[in-house]
């Protein structure tokens, strides 16, 4: 039996369209619907079946972040972790918090709280990284399975399928192993009313990075964040010739 | 990674509905003429100088007369009726409009006004060569005045398009139906389009300002003003609302749009009875209070048809009855605190078995398109009967398993959902395909029954050409003989959508 840490981040809502400051230094999240990174909840969600399977004994949820992660938490204990862990990073601090960080702060975790599993989405949908899991098994210096779309217990380790390119590996860890979930490892489930009720009286530890001892200095700086360039109209054309006349005259032919 | 996530929901819906566009043209629906045995009034039949003279006011890329491009104009998105129309007509102005209509009073051609080709009851689509005044290119919008909330836009802009752009000014559309990305503005206001959230904003006749319409004769009727308070004469924009473009082609509207909320929440519940429904319905209202904004029901054959059929996710496990409940309001906590007692009563008093809450947007959008899409679930199986009725709250749901009962197996789903806070149930009856014999069985018993418990037989669909002979189960002689007098002074010619909502005779 084994204890499950799965790190879940609270991003703007995949539902929301984004908007970015007008000074470009990043997008307007004030008064802005968040939820918790779809990829966690993917790994919220595997780690809870691996306790309903009783393959893990305990999941603790962590999320990094101002107050309001808290509301994520509440949201990964009503799913079915067991405790939940916010470390506070607001501010300032918070704009430049980066995967090696996040990383360094879920390491020390996992060996604070013995933790045989660390499960992370594969991917924040706000900043696409794709970093924390392959850092934190690096820091760890623990075995990785990434773009899992399956996990299941062997002798003594863990098999992993994994999404790459073109088809599916699969890999047998040992444990202690970081994972990262991908799109179909599973299907979140909706948590149900009573257990949202039971989440509020679930165990939620406050701690900061300085108690674990981490340092959040920002090691990159964003230069500028952009809009997407907009597609241009497209026009209608009488015949084939103007057609050809006009891709030619783009020197698209 | 964002947009990839987005994309998997927005694939489910598209993916229906290009199913549905592949079994339309796939299989040609009976034409309607046949199939209800109409008589063709005694119309002109559009010659090729009457196509000339479309042509010398649109051009020739807004006249539309091959088979192929026309077809698609001639059937409802239900594949219930088909017409035969040769020509379609696409104006972008008002002045086009009133041009065309003039012509065609004139010449004695009937003219069907068409919007998204959404409605339910076959009321936008020709029954015979009617020719089709599509007014999906009048699709700008004219102004918003972000004090008031007074939206002025052209009658051919998608309801979903004019959603997001007030939006974005912190306003909404008074108006919200599964058809949002489809339908049409003017075709709402023509249809007095009800919905989802009626509960909380109010139907049409309130929250429509201002009309622009189009009489048979060409006439512009401008009634277009945005004031709240306007009691100077008769008040002739409510004669478009509703009355399905047999008065007039609506052209622009002014629009009362009400404040964005700030705090949204959705709960999805299984409940165990109707009866429950109706006590948790009360509950509601006293509970939640102003920030109720919607309160549906389905049965449990509406969720599982839908979920089955368009593999849509059910949040919850599989109840006798489900619950949408949601709450606009201006401050979260503020709402969060109500839900929450609510929820924490109504789990304990046993009304709610089980459910999920949430303010997520990506997650009540799930929920929301789960309850929308039961409208449309239906038609992978073959034909699907729909009737759309007004009942007293405490008579809901007797229908539907009287129906049940009568057709026994000839149905493959009989089910119920709607909006419970208006009295407002839609029933589907599902079948492998049209038949006279199951046609005799439902009508006119369905409308019978209705017309014995007070109720009306059609809600918010309309009367369109399905309805007209069955109109009288709903409105009095008086009101019909008056109706009809108005249809004679506002188009003598009877040009405008012939064969719909009025009876022959009364």
């Amino acid at each position: 039996m084994s204890r499950v840490l799965v790190g879940v981040k609270r991003v703007i809502d995949y539902a929301v369209k984004i908007r970015v400051k007008p000074d470009k230094s990043g997008v307007v999240t004030e008064g802005v619907k968040h939820s918790m990174n779809p990829f966690d909840e993917i790994a919220v969600e595997e780690a809870v079946r691996m306790k309903e399977k009783k393959l893990a004994s305990e999941v603790v949820a962590v999320s990094c972040g101002p107050a309001q992660a808290q509301e994520t938490l509440r949201t990964a204990l009503a799913m079915g972790a067991d405790r939940a862990i916010h470390v506070e990073v607001a501010g300032a601090e918070y704009e430049t918090l980066q995967p090696i960080h996040v990383a360094k702060i879920l390491a020390k975790l996992s060996q604070d709280e013995k933790a045989d599993i660390v499960i992370v989405g594969k991917q924040a949908i706000d900043d696409d990284s794709n970093q924390t899991a392959q850092m934190t098994a690096a820091i760890l210096d623990w075995p990785q399975g990434t773009f899992a779309s399956k996990v299941e217990k062997s002798d003594g380790g863990l098999t992993v399928t994994r999404e790459i390119d073109g088809g599916l590996e699969v890999i047998k860890t040992k444990v202690p192993a970081v994972i990262s979930a991908d799109l179909r490892l599973n299907e979140p489930r909706y948590a149900t009313l009573p257990n949202i009720m039971k989440a509020k009286k679930k165990p939620l530890k406050k701690i900061t990075a300085k108690d674990l001892g981490i340092d959040l200095a920002p090691r990159i700086k964003v230069v500028s964040v952009e809009d997407p360039p907009v597609r241009q109209a497209g026009s209608v054309l009488p015949d084939v010739d103007t057609l050809v006349a006009k891709l030619k005259e783009g020197g698209h032919v | 990674m964002l947009n990839t996530i987005r994309l998997l929901v927005q694939c489910q819906n598209k993916q229906y509905v290009l199913e549905q566009i592949r079994c339309a043209s796939q299989v040609l629906p009976q034409l309607s003429a046949e199939k209800y045995n109409v008589k063709r009034k005694d119309f002109a039949t559009v010659q090729s100088s009457d196509v000339n003279f479309f042509k010398t006011i649109l051009g020739n890329e807004r006249v539309l007369t091959d088979d192929n491009d026309v077809t698609p104009f001639n059937i409802d998105w239900i594949k219930n009726c088909r017409g035969q129309s040769k020509v379609v007509l696409k104006p972008k102005s008002t002045q086009e409009v009133s041009q065309i209509l003039s012509y065609c009073n004139e010449k004695k051609l009937a003219v069907c006004p068409q919007g998204g080709n959404t409605g339910l009851v076959g009321g936008s689509v020709p029954v015979f060569d009617e020719v089709v005044l599509n007014l999906m290119l009048m699709n700008n919008i004219v102004s918003l005045d972000e004090i008031s909330g007074a939206l002025i836009c052209e009658a051919g802009c998608v309801l979903e398009n004019v959603d997001n752009y007030v939006r974005e000014r912190n306003l909404i559309m008074p108006l919200d139906l599964g058809a949002k990305g489809t339908c049409q503005v003017g075709g709402n206001v023509s249809t007095n389009a009800g919905g989802l959230r009626l509960l909380r904003y109010g139907n049409l006749h309130g929250s429509i300002l201002g009309v622009e319409a189009v009489k048979a004769d060409g006439i512009i009727i401008d009634c277009l003003k945005t004031l709240k308070k306007d009691n100077t004469g008769y008040h002739l924009k409510h004669l478009f609302i509703g009355s399905e473009g047999t008065l007039g082609v609506v052209t622009k509207v002014a629009i009362h749009c009400p404040v964005l909320p700030k705090a949204v929440t959705v709960g999805f519940f299984g409940v165990e009875n109707f009866e429950n429904i109706l006590q948790l319905y009360k509950s509601a209202k006293s509970s939640l209070g102003e920030i109720l904004s919607a309160f549906e029901m389905a049965d449990r054959d509406a969720i599982s048809s839908t979920v089955k059929n368009l593999n849509l996710p059910n949040p919850i496990s599989d109840y006798p009855f489900y619950v949408l409940v949601e709450t606009h309001g201006s401050d979260e906590g503020h709402d969060g605190e109500k839900l929450n007692r609510f929820l924490s009563k109504e789990m304990e008093s046993g009304l709610i078995l089980d459910g999920t809450v949430t303010s997520e947007p990506g997650k009540m959008q799930t929920i929301w398109n789960l309850r929308e899409n039961i409208a449309g679930a239906g038609l992978r199986h073959g034909y699907v009967f729909k009737y759309d009725v007004s009942l007293p709250q405490k008579h809901y749901y007797e229908l539907v398993p009287k129906i049940k009962q009568r057709l026994g197996d000839k149905a493959i789903v009989v089910c119920g959902y709607g909006h419970i806070g208006d009295g407002n149930i839609h029933i589907n009856v599902t079948v492998p395909e049209y038949t006279r014999e199951v046609a005799g069985l439902l009508e006119p018993y369905v409308f019978e029954e209705v017309s014995a418990l007070q109720g009306s037989i059609s809600a918010e669909h309309g009367v369109g050409f399905r309805k007209p002979h069955y109109i009288h189960y709903s409105k009095d002689r008086s009101a019909l003989q008056l109706m009809h007098q108005l249809k004679t002074l506002m188009d003598p010619n009877g040009i405008l959508n012939p064969y719909k909502v009025l009876p022959e005779e009364c």
